[in-house]
């Protein structure tokens, strides 16, 4: 295994990392509209998340920055191709953050519902638009002989790239409900448990048509080992949900997404980025790389701080560990 | 293509709106929060309550700011994709690494202990919550020494060679690229600046409410930390500037001379007071000048030569071939000059306050104050500025907030423009950078969504600022005084609410 396959791994990791985390909170952000019954639900929701979305977030950028240092023709194409896209998720998250941080920073009811209202769609909208964009990843998109993407933004929206967004938002959706289930108090519990169940089938589905026509278009018998530990894993998040086994079944959520993601990557290898024109003009881990030293400095960069950071984000889940309920919301705005 | 809209130009205003504004929250998060982490350390150390309310107050100040800072951060960490596609395929080997050091080292670290700190009032015990807004603080000044290694690259290319084959710059010493003077000068420099932009946010803010007579034990608190890190950082700024002019005089002589519109090669070569020149021509019509201080500024030595742009253009022309090498001379000579200018500025305010609000030294016994009393504002040793000038000295203290940030504005936009037409100094052309791919129509629409956005991101923020800085430190509650002892919190009353919530 050469260190671009490493980092090929690594990349993985980075966006596993960032969609089992900023899965649940997207879910989250969504579950502010579709289970709080009234706005103290609503900043209960939000404050199962409150300490952890940020930290979550980097995910993303350490995921763009390794692969920009990694794999710089990845990172140019890639960003460079799917412009209107990621503008529009990167406003999300502009707009996400802030509302996060400033929601409760006035007392006024409109202010409050403005953000409220900012929350659940720049969550929805990214939730839905990675899930897009890896669809178009795996399934090959316009790319010339000089690396440059040469398609349109209609092209992305296709069926296929489409099913990708639906999967990875009600994938998200019943990921954060889950959570919700297993951070929250009081009636809003049992709540998030039965509206999971019910997600939980419509990602089934949805994800199950997916992963078969993924592995039908691009896939290998690897790739097949992490769909079935996806679809099974998938299955037990559901049961365990049923029968109220939050932890196990948050568990296994997070298995989902990490095999779901791990499958995409297992049939993209050794693509990055595979071209529909031609198969020769594909960006593949050794066209797209860095060279050997620079990936050598980042490797041990990684293999110390990674390791770290995945320990003070986990104290940090456990410092907040308290479920939160009602009762927990102070008064004063 | 009409050169207005070429996809160069667009890509170029794009990166500088959202950059500049980006960096108008990044020197006030870097400064308070360790001011903020220093006030909490008194906190913890004196248990005077002072220092608490001060630190819920500028604490809150702080997280309305890095919150606008984290976000617009996220852009610049896609934006080398987006519009600068052939940049990223060209130096990623090189400039990625830093990039990808500050996301895995330092932005983790900010992101996950602000959450913490946020909401770990009463879930942490007073110590370990401390720590917590140091780490902030470590993450801020590490995330700033990342970016700053990455862009000196730009302005000092190092540790690198060019592979023919793949047509693009590697990577040979990582090491070189984060500790060349280039970045070591160019991080202090930085450092100071953000902190002079701390600093004067601080006097500004504390002299609002003693003008008012209002929150004077935290304030005259606040009041004097402020003046004293205003000072030192603007002293260390003017070091660390002269230094990294220095450097810049060897490096990018085209750039100094830009700063300084010297047309010609001189010795001794003149400090420019002012300036008002023909770029087509290439000479000055009119200029005041000081005699020698520009050798001295570049050379320590007040009778040394200092080539000119001229002189400059034509030796990168037979080096590089021909074309323009000039920047726009224009914007590097007031860039220059607005940031030395408003940075000074702030200094002279600052050390003025210091003076003029001394606790004793050759201060008649009457005309002292209390911890409770509002300074006294004292020229001589006897007599106390009359109340208009005193008033006026607290007006100009609130309006020198400014001054740094404006300062900090123009050093980038000098610093930027002035390598102009390279992106990466004798290495990479501006021009040769752009993402040849994206449209026109793709860049308008996201230099129009962003600038538009972060208009009104911007309203929204100030608002809230002056909501907050008007209200005062808060009260302290029961709760502030008796934080847990358990990490997790205390099991005393589970019921008990959020010491914070969204």
């Amino acid at each position: 295994m050469e260190l671009h396959d490493v980092w090929f791994v690594l990349i993985a990791v980075l966006w596993i990392g960032y969609f089992f985390l900023e899965g649940f909170d997207f879910g989250v952000g969504i579950l502010t509209k579709l289970l709080a019954r009234d706005r103290v639900e609503k900043r209960v929701l939000i404050n199962t998340i409150g300490p952890v979305w940020d930290g979550n977030e980097v995910w993303l950028l350490t995921a763009g920055g390794a692969t920009f240092a990694a794999f710089p023709e990845w990172y140019a194409t890639l960003f460079s191709g799917f412009y209107l896209p990621l503008l529009i998720i990167l406003v999300c998250l502009i707009v996400r953050g802030v509302a996060f941080e400033y929601r409760a920073k006035r007392p006024e009811e409109n202010w409050q519902r403005n953000w409220e209202q900012a929350i659940f769609w720049t969550s929805l909208i990214p939730a839905f638009l990675w899930g897009v964009a890896f669809g178009n990843i795996v399934r090959g998109v316009k790319i010339d002989a000089d690396m440059e993407f040469v398609g349109t933004f209609w092209e992305l929206l296709n069926p296929y790239a489409l099913l990708g967004g639906l999967v990875t938002l009600t994938l998200f959706t019943f990921h954060g409900a889950v959570f919700a289930s297993l951070k929250t108090v009081g009636d809003i519990r049992g709540r998030a448990r039965s509206l999971a169940f019910k997600l939980g089938l419509v990602t089934a589905v949805l994800a199950l048509g997916f992963l078969i026509w993924t592995q039908i278009d691009t896939g290998d018998s690897w790739s097949l080992a992490a769909m079935l530990i996806a679809v099974v894993s998938l299955v037990g998040a559901i049961g365990a949900i049923k029968a109220g086994r939050e932890g196990w079944s948050f568990a296994l959520s997070g298995v989902t997404i990490t095999a779901a993601v791990a499958m995409l990557f297992l049939a993209l290898f050794p693509d990055v980025m595979p071209s529909s024109l031609d198969p020769e003009w594909s960006l593949t881990v050794t066209n797209a790389s860095s060279s050997p030293y620079t990936l050598k400095i980042m490797t041990w960069c990684a293999a110390i701080a990674t390791p770290l950071v995945l320990l003070y984000q986990s104290w940090t889940y456990w410092v907040f560990r308290k479920r939160i309920g009602t009762q927990h919301i102070a008064d004063a705005h | 293509m009409d050169l207005a809209l070429a996809p160069e130009t667009l890509a170029r205003w794009q990166f500088g709106i959202t950059t500049v504004y980006h960096f108008l929250f990044v020197p006030l998060t870097i400064s308070l929060a360790a001011l903020t982490a220093g006030l909490q350390t008194a906190w913890v150390r004196t248990e005077n309550e002072k220092y608490l309310r001060a630190t819920k107050f500028w604490g809150k100040l702080f997280l309305i700011n890095i919150a606008m800072g984290v976000v617009t951060g996220i852009v610049q960490e896609f934006q080398f994709g987006m519009n600068w596609s052939d940049y990223s395929r060209f130096v990623g080997d090189i400039f990625g690494a830093p990039l990808a050091f500050e996301a895995l080292i330092a932005f983790f670290f900010e992101s996950t202990f602000i959450g913490l700190w946020i909401f770990g009032w009463d879930k942490l015990p007073k110590r370990i919550h401390l720590a917590c807004i140091w780490m902030v603080s470590i993450g801020t000044i590490l995330s700033a020494y990342f970016i700053l290694a990455a862009n000196s690259w730009m302005q000092h290319p190092v540790g690198y060679r060019i592979n023919e084959e793949r047509g693009r710059a590697e990577l040979t010493d990582f090491w070189q690229v984060l500790t060349q003077n280039t970045a070591l000068t160019q991080f202090f420099h930085t450092m100071t600046a953000a902190f002079l932009v701390g600093g004067a946010f601080m006097v500004g803010i504390s002299a609002f409410h003693l003008a008012r007579k209002k929150h004077i034990p935290v304030m005259r608190t606040s009041l004097r930390l402020g003046l004293i890190t205003l000072i030192i950082a603007g002293l260390g700024t003017a070091i660390s500037g002269d230094l990294l002019g220095k450097v810049m005089f060897k490096q990018q002589p085209m750039k100094m001379a830009a700063a300084e519109a010297l047309w010609d090669g001189e010795a001794p070569a003149p400090f420019s007071i002012f300036a008002y020149g023909d770029v087509d021509k290439g000479h000055n019509k009119v200029a005041i000048e000081i005699p020698g201080l520009l050798s001295f500024l570049a050379n320590d030595d007040f009778t040394s030569y200092v080539p000119g742009i001229n002189d400059i253009n034509k030796a990168e022309q037979e080096k590089f071939g021909p074309g323009d090498y000039r920047p726009n001379i224009p914007v590097a000579y007031w860039g220059f000059r607005w940031m030395i200018g408003f940075g000074m500025a702030s200094l002279t305010i600052g050390m003025l306050g210091l003076w003029l609000t001394r606790k004793k030294f050759m201060l008649a016994p009457g005309l002292r104050t209390g911890e409770d009393e509002v300074p006294n504002l004292v020229l001589f040793k006897r007599k106390a500025l009359s109340p208009r000038l005193g008033k006026w000295y607290w007006i100009v203290a609130l309006w020198t907030m400014a001054f740094p940030l404006i300062a900090n504005s123009w050093g980038w936009i000098f610093t930027e423009m002035g390598r102009q037409p390279w992106v990466v100094y004798g290495v990479l052309r501006t021009r040769d950078a752009v993402s040849p791919g994206t449209t026109t129509g793709e860049v308008l629409t996201s230099m129009i969504v962003f600038t538009a956005l972060y208009a009104v991101l911007a309203v929204i923020e100030v608002k809230l600022l002056v909501k907050y800085i008007k209200a005062g430190p808060p009260e302290l509650t029961e709760n502030d005084l008796n934080p847990p002892t358990k990490i997790g919190g205390d099991s005393r009353d589970p019921d008990r609410p959020m010491a914070f919530s969204y």
